[in-house]
């Protein structure tokens, strides 16, 4: 089976940073792509996460497999957005340049096409930042950053145990579904959805009383060891911050700043270059 | 019999994790290309009815967000909330019509069945057909129509899933829990 969250452990400036620093670092890149269509800013950020992407020693090869999803789920929001609303960029930029015409409605406008580099963009300004969180931070130490930069650590602890258990969970499923299977329970294309579905239930029933048991166990263990018993805890996997963790912190709380500037100085959140 | 909060927090962590598994590996391919059938929303109603909203909210949030982030495009915030949302309206509503307490005591029959799903209608109209296609217009600035499309197909499928996967692990568990009163003194 693949590992899910595959952390790459292969030294970088990126990866001495602390979990937390880069938790945060990503929050704050995630605003500032999410607040701003200004594409000189979504340009830059895709530019800067491409850099810090080779800071990080990753290699596409690395993260091929998850390129080929996003890619995918890009094209196809892109193909849904003009098929449902050809004019949409000229109602954002209100001015309207024809190119040429695909019949019926849906005509091919500049500010259209605009509207779709923008969209691009704004993937692309994810992307990187994205895969290096994904390959650079050990997911024990995921849990401990989220209780750092302020999540309760009662609900860290809910998360680290989701990133504990799901691969027992998906073994756990392979093996349900390979009994019921010989048991004759058919799950793929040659039955109907209403029969696969119900076929999907024999095999979550028998997963999802297990899981029950392990609930109860799982918190029986804790509960003898006092979990919970204090306000804070300590994390094993915890890590003090150096200043370059401050350095990154400060330099993604500046692009934030910077996208919050310009949504107030262009008046809205797009750029426009046609008037 | 009151829960002891470890058992939440627990439930929470396990409850995420059966969602992201689902979600991300349990994939019934349906007739529309690309698009399989999310059956984490019967899940999440089950343990939504089970561990009470704040539980069903966190294991929505936290397992919607980790299969965003596997997925690797960063986490879709929007449908993320909504999925939060819906444990926690689903909650509420199943606390509110009794039926949280009745599966608790393993009595899960056509009373229960129906304001079940009744609940469960209810709020993912409220996650899917407000919650979510709003925010996608307020966040990323994407067509209405086409967000309200999304959402909706989204929606019904689990609305659908919803009814067939929670009822029927609803219907399970109250079965393979002893009754009130199912020990009889021998004469």
């Amino acid at each position: 089976m693949r590992p899910i969250f595959n952390y790459i452990d292969r030294p970088s400036p990126i990866h001495r940073l602390t979990g937390a620093t880069k938790l945060c670092c990503l929050l704050l890149w995630s605003f500032a792509a999410m607040t701003s269509y200004d594409t000189r800013l979504l340009a830059f950020l895709a530019a800067a996460g491409v850099a810090v992407f080779v800071l990080s020693r990753l290699r596409i090869s690395d993260i091929r497999f998850l390129l080929g999803f996003v890619t995918v789920f890009m094209v196809l929001n892109n193909v849904l957005v003009f098929a449902f609303s050809p004019e949409h960029g000229v109602g954002l930029y209100g001015t309207r340049h024809v190119l040429f015409s695909l019949g019926g409605r849906w005509v091919v406008t500049k500010e259209q096409l605009f509207y779709h580099l923008n969209l691009v963009l704004k993937y692309l300004a994810m992307l990187p930042v994205v895969m290096i969180f994904i390959c650079t931070t050990q997911p024990s130490e995921f849990a401990a950053s989220l209780n750092r930069i302020g999540v309760k650590y009662t609900v860290a602890y809910s998360v680290a145990l989701a990133l504990r258990y799901i691969p027992d969970i998906q073994q756990e499923y392979h093996e349900i579904s390979q009994a019921q299977q010989a048991r004759g329970i058919e799950m793929s294309k040659k039955e109907s959805l209403l029969r696969r579905l119900k076929a999907a239930s024999a095999i979550l029933i028998p997963l999802i009383l297990s899981s029950m048991d392990r609930i109860d166990v799982i918190s029986n263990a804790m509960e003898l060891r006092g979990f919970g018993k204090n306000k804070r805890r300590s994390w094993y996997m915890a890590r003090p911050f150096r200043p370059a963790d401050f350095a990154a912190m400060g330099l993604c709380a500046l692009l934030l700043a910077a996208a919050i500037f310009l949504n107030i100085h262009n008046g809205t959140r797009f750029w426009n270059p046609f008037i | 019999m009151k829960k002891s909060p470890i058992v939440t927090v627990v439930a929470i962590g396990i409850g995420a994790a059966l969602f992201f598994v689902l979600g991300r590996f349990v994939a019934i391919p349906s007739p529309v290309p690309n698009t399989n059938v999310a059956l984490q929303y019967g899940l999440l109603a089950f343990m939504t009815a089970l561990f009470g909203p704040l539980a069903g909210a966190l294991i929505g949030l936290i397992g919607h967000a980790l299969i965003d982030f596997s997925y690797g495009w960063g986490i879709w915030w929007s449908w993320v909330i909504a999925s939060g949302v819906f444990g926690i309206i689903f909650g509420l509503l199943a606390k509110g019509f009794g039926v949280s307490a009745a599966l608790a005591e393993g009595q899960f029959g056509g009373r229960e069945i129906a304001r079940f799903n009744l609940a469960q209608l209810l709020s993912h109209l409220v996650a899917w057909g407000v919650v979510a296609p709003g925010l996608d217009v307020l966040i990323y600035a994407e067509p209405a129509n086409k967000v309200f499309l999304q959402c909706l197909v989204g929606g019904l499928g689990n609305i659908v899933t919803t009814a067939i996967v929670g009822t029927l692990l609803c219907v399970a568990y109250a079965a393979a829990k002893p009754k009130k009163g199912s020990l009889k003194e021998e004469k």
